[in-house]
């Protein structure tokens, strides 16, 4: 086990190496140059180069990308260009609306989508599974930001149960906070139900055909009981995996639905940062997102390991 | 389930036919400004009504189909052509260096969340539908990859692909004579998924402004045009909405439907 | 009075009529053995006698288990009697067991369901001890995957018998274990039943094992029980024409023509083949298994030799190097004076010498292809290849050889029986007339009948061909009557070789005599039945 959760973090910070060398990569060959965006069209020659070296502009790019990384491994994200304040504030700031948003959409969408995949299963090809199967398929073809628009139509502009948008803050007490994430939240999440609870049920079947699940029935087990404690667990496996990539759907769909809600989340950061060419800002945003994916996959396959016991013992 | 196979296939060729048509023939130019007759719902002469500038709705839509048909086609295109040989490579030197290094290239592309890659890139280097293909296009690659090792894989253990072997022939050979023709199925079935994707993918990009540009329209910046006039004009919302819906669903089916028919397993028991 | 009465059992699933009028009795401490070939119905009464059959399955007639109907009880009862009063083993060991519980944790689970007076791993640990896998050797806390297949059997007949059931139903509970392993698990299975006066259902294909340990015989044919009887009287003068057909067959003797043995065509010398074992720690080089182990051997030109040994033993191995599929670590395989894989790469002029016939006669063709393209596939090794009449004359004339019509060269491999794919296979090795043939587990997929037609049609190649081949099989019996010569594995070497026959009769190496008599045998005397 120690083995292979060695051989995942090695995996890892290769995954993570790579990754801040591309996204470096492409921040580079961008077009523009910062310090001539920040200062405008007339700036004189010798203020740019003053501004580029404050920025550490005037260095090689490989000491650049040695600064950058270094810094954040160190917690310093670098200094915005545009508001000259250091962007691991920034980020923190938005930090605490993203990542509760996309844990209350994994929350939602896990529990909607877990029991709907379970009963469809256990009920497949009765009138039960086809009703599920047919909202799964809408479901999976409803874009989030049209469905996020239709509830604001309908939950805050109709019925004034939620607010169309913003966000109140958590200083505002917890329960206004995740209600004013509750409409955001439901967007991102039922979509992504919708695929979790179509994976639920065809590893749930595909487990169904197993000889293992004939040995537990001659045992003296009812469908269900062997469903609930042969079934399910060697579900899990494929289950994991689309929760994992989930996570990241959730992750950069955010950046899509706090548009439709105005929500100041890292996706508005974002947009704001690539308007004003605020480039280390789009930078580090990019590696964070990255980095969270990456640790979450890290986690998935931690998880696979505690599931299956085929994978601890393998190297 | 014919079904599914009788209904996506017509969604499907409704919406490639709205835009063939468009070529040739939508009820307005899809252009043309009526400032008078702007925010109408949908009625006899504007059969899907109008939007904000009076523009006539179905028009649009038409002509948008084309630019959400071709971007999803070609990013498709992008995945199957560089991920279906990669994954034939990988397949064929399981557990070599090329399989190691194309698929740790794969987690890795995997890693990126891709919609937030997409943005970094039409941001950079310019919104526009190409740099939206290319973006959608790059994150169809690895998807193609690996469905195609995933299904190479059990092949290669088959006795027909040792009887080649033992027939003389070399793994490319191999690949493309007995192993691409038995993959078929589940690349097209594949291949429906990701163009449904894509359009859900380039709808959202146009959405907050990175896809095609005016005067082109499209799907995803109709509906950020109707964002902020949804309580008073509904309907500028809910057809292009529908239209995306109504595609992707169709073109879901259409996968589902084909992966039963083309089945042989399930096709044999039909018979 | 009986344990289990079938009467007058029907059966049918969607309408398609499985069962007929099945009637058989089994008491309490008696073997009765269930055979019959694939599609016979054998395994659908097994599963009938559970009540776990598949969807759509609809029955008439009786089931009576101790004085009740079963088919008459509803789910809930059923669930009570399954596990409790009457277990099942099933064929697949690799697969029968959740493989991510532990073995202890299932054997608990049937006596937890049924037992809630015992101390449930107590109670597992006892029975496991009893199938051989005392929790001193095999803790509780093992995987399946941990261990073998022998031993993933064993457990699961543990969780069916860990309640003491009156009825044990064995479903080809040795078919997937090699022979060694096989001769355990019958002699288990035979000692609870004795012990425990527990009825036996035996349900096999193989006329061997149901000879050595059945009390009576149900013989199987289109879901019809064509012949039961006590087993000596049976197997002494059995009475329907297919029982005797089914007799013959598994005795069947092929009669080799004589050959004339000329110089070595194949040579392997010293040939020794490690596999990489997967990498254990990152950074230094991974270990390597040695499957096959110094192994020499010769074979003449005109001479047909056997290879036997278990799953595991390198068999499959040296056939891959043998065919230039993979290198050999130090060794020479030669074919004529020629190396198979040289620099690096298989050499394409030996292998045009040299064809294979597979054991899946599902898996060996293309299924997109027509026979005409499978069974020309070798022809790319050829410098010239054929012209199209040329081709289509060749094709029409190995499909006469294997019994077919050229016909058949328009069909696709679907349309074919297993029997008639194997005949294609044949046909497509013999097509570009290699000097050696390599039948790998050729007949082990076929049903008794149709394997001894594989292996008239062999031996009848050998006299029109002078064919040269290398037999490689678990199968002794079918070694026995195909092959002049034989070698026998185990664990990367070659133990013992010999003509055949006089292995078969004097075996000298401890592992032949074990092999030999381990593998079940027909009573000889019903050779001539």
């Amino acid at each position: 086990m120690l083995r292979y959760t060695l051989k995942r973090l090695l995996s890892l910070l290769i995954s993570l190496a790579i990754a801040s060398l591309v996204i470096f990569a492409v921040i580079e060959v961008a077009p523009g140059d910062p310090a001539s965006f920040m200062l405008g069209m007339n700036a004189q020659e010798d203020t740019l180069a003053a501004l580029r070296a404050e920025l550490g502009l005037d260095q090689s790019k490989f000491q650049r990308y040695l600064t950058w990384v270094t810094g954040m491994m160190q917690g310093d994200f670098g200094t915005s260009y545009q508001y000259r304040t250091p962007v691991a504030g920034m980020i923190a700031d938005r930090l605490w609306v993203s990542l509760p948003l996309a844990l209350y959409a994994l929350l939602l969408s896990t529990a909607i989508a877990f029991p709907a995949g379970i009963y469809a299963a256990a009920r497949r090809g009765k009138p039960g599974d086809m009703g599920v199967m047919g909202a799964t398929q809408l479901g999976v073809a409803i874009p989030n930001f049209w469905f996020a628009m239709m509830l604001v139509l309908i939950f805050a502009i109709n019925l004034r149960w939620f607010s169309a948008g913003g966000f109140t803050g958590w200083d505002k007490g917890v329960f206004a906070a995740l209600k004013s994430l509750t409409l955001p939240a439901i967007a991102l999440a039922l979509p992504q139900a919708a695929i979790l609870a179509r994976v639920m049920r065809s590893a749930l079947l595909d487990v169904l055909g197993e000889d293992f699940m004939r040995t537990a029935r001659a045992k003296g087990l009812s469908r269900g009981q062997a469903l609930r404690r042969h079934g399910l667990r060697n579900a899990m496996i494929p289950v994991l995996t689309i929760l994992g990539l989930q996570f990241s759907f959730l992750l950069a769909g955010g950046i899509i639905i706090e548009q439709v809600f105005y929500l100041p989340g890292l996706g508005r950061l974002i947009f704001q940062s690539i308007s004003a060419r605020d480039l280390i800002v789009v930078e580090s945003v990019t590696m964070l997102l990255v980095f969270a994916v990456i640790m979450v996959n890290f986690a998935v396959d931690l998880a696979y390991a505690a599931v299956d016991p085929r994978l601890r013992a393998r190297t | 389930m014919r079904r599914n196979l009788m209904i996506g296939g017509a969604l499907s060729a409704l919406m490639v036919l709205a835009a063939l048509v468009s070529f040739v023939w939508t009820p307005f130019a899809h252009t043309a400004m009526d400032i008078p007759a702007k925010l109408q719902p949908p009625n006899g002469t504007h059969w899907l009504g109008t939007d904000h500038f009076g523009r006539d709705i179905l028009s649009m839509i038409m002509v948008g189909a084309r630019t959400s048909i071709a971007v999803a086609f070609v990013a498709v295109g992008i995945g199957v052509g560089l991920g279906v040989p990669l994954g034939l490579w990988a397949a064929a030197r399981q557990g070599g260096w090329v399989d190691e290094i194309i698929m740790r290239g794969n987690d890795l592309i995997f890693a990126f969340p891709s919609l937030v890659i997409a943005i970094l890139i039409t941001a950079i280097f310019g919104a526009g539908a190409v740099n939206a293909i290319i973006a959608i296009g790059i994150f169809n690659i690895p998807v193609f990859a690996r469905v195609t090792r995933g299904g190479a894989l059990p092949l290669w253990a088959r006795e027909f692909i040792l009887a080649a072997r033992v027939a003389g022939k070399g793994a490319a050979r191999i690949s493309v004579e007995h192993i691409l023709p038995n993959l078929a199925n589940l690349l097209i079935v594949q291949a429906t998924i990701q163009f449904s994707l894509g359009i859900l993918a380039e709808a959202a990009l146009s959405y907050v402004g990175l896809g095609a540009q005016p005067p082109t329209p499209s799907w995803g910046r109709m509906l950020a045009d109707a964002q902020t006039l949804v309580s008073i004009a509904p309907h500028m919302a809910l057809v292009p909405g529908f239209a995306i819906i109504l595609t992707v669903l169709g073109l879901n089916l259409l996968g589902d439907g084909l992966r039963d028919a083309l089945d042989p397993r399930l096709r044999e028991a039909r018979t | 009075m009986s344990l289990l009465q079938i009467r007058n059992l029907t059966l049918s699933i969607n309408g398609t009529a499985i069962l007929h009028d099945v009637s058989v009795d089994i008491a309490p401490g008696e073997v009765v053995a269930i055979t019959g070939e694939s599609g016979s119905g054998k395994s659908m009464t097994a599963l009938a006698t559970m009540q776990l059959l598949p969807d759509g399955a609809e029955t008439t007639g009786q089931i009576v288990l101790s004085g009740q109907d079963v088919t008459q009880l509803g789910e809930a009862a059923m669930c009570g009697l399954r596990g409790n009063a009457v277990g099942m083993v099933f064929q697949e060991p690799m697969t029968a067991l959740n493989p991510v519980q532990t073995i202890g944790a299932q054997v608990a689970e049937t006596v937890r369901l049924h037992r809630p007076d015992l101390d449930p791993m107590a109670r597992a640990a006892e029975v496991l001890t009893r199938v051989g896998l005392p929790p001193g050797k095999i803790p509780l806390s093992r995987y399946p995957h941990e261990l073998s297949g022998g031993q993933r059997q064993r457990v699961v007949i543990a969780i069916a018998i860990a309640c003491g059931p009156k009825l044990l139903i064995a479903d080809e509970p040795t078919t997937a274990l090699d022979v060694t392993t096989q001769a355990q698990i019958l002699d288990l299975l035979k000692q609870l039943a004795s012990e425990d006066g527990m009825g036996l259902m035996m349900i096999t294909h193989d006329l061997a094992v149901v000879a050595q340990m059945a009390d009576r015989i149900a013989v199987m044919q289109h879901g019809h029980v064509v012949e039961a009887g006590d087993t000596p009287v049976l197997l002494a003068d059995p009475q329907h024409p297919y029982t005797k057909a089914l007799f013959a067959a598994s005795n069947h003797r092929v009669i080799l023509p004589e050959t004339h043995q000329d110089a070595p065509l194949l040579r392997v010398q010293n040939v020794v083949r490690d596999y990489a074992l997967p990498r254990t720690t990152l950074f230094k080089a991974p270990g390597t298994m040695r499957a096959v182990n110094d192994v020499s051997f010769d074979i003449p030109k005109g001479a047909r030799i056997g290879l036997v040994g278990e799953s595991g033993c390198g068999k499959s191995t040296l056939t891959r190097a043998i065919l230039g599929l993979e290198p050999v670590q130090s060794g020479t395989i030669t074919l004529g004076g020629e190396p198979v894989f040289s620099a690096g790469r298989p050499n394409l002029a030996v292998r045009r010498r040299m064809q294979v016939v597979f054991q899946d006669p599902y898996g060996s063709f293309n299924p997109r292809h027509r026979v005409a393209r499978l069974i020309t596939e070798p022809f790319h090794l050829l410098e010239s290849k054929p012209s199209a009449t040329e081709r289509a004359d060749r094709v029409a004339e190995a499909l006469i050889a294997v019994g077919l019509s050229p016909a058949d060269a328009q069909k696709y491999p679907h349309q074919f029986s297993g029997g008639q794919r194997q005949r294609i296979a044949i046909a497509r090795a013999l097509i570009i007339r290699p000097e050696l043939i390599v039948f790998d587990e050729a007949v082990s997929a076929l049903d008794v009948s149709v394997r001894a037609q594989i292996l008239d049609l062999i031996a009848a190649l050998c006299g029109q061909y002078n064919l040269t081949y290398l037999f490689i099989s678990h199968d002794l019996s079918v070694v026995r009557t195909i092959t002049d010569h034989v070698l026998v594995m185990k664990s990367g070497e070659i133990v013992e070789q010999g003509p055949t026959e006089d292995v078969f009769t004097t075996a000298r190496h401890p592992y032949t005599q074990t092999l030999i008599a381990a593998a079940p045998t027909l009573p000889e005397r019903m050779h001539h039945a």
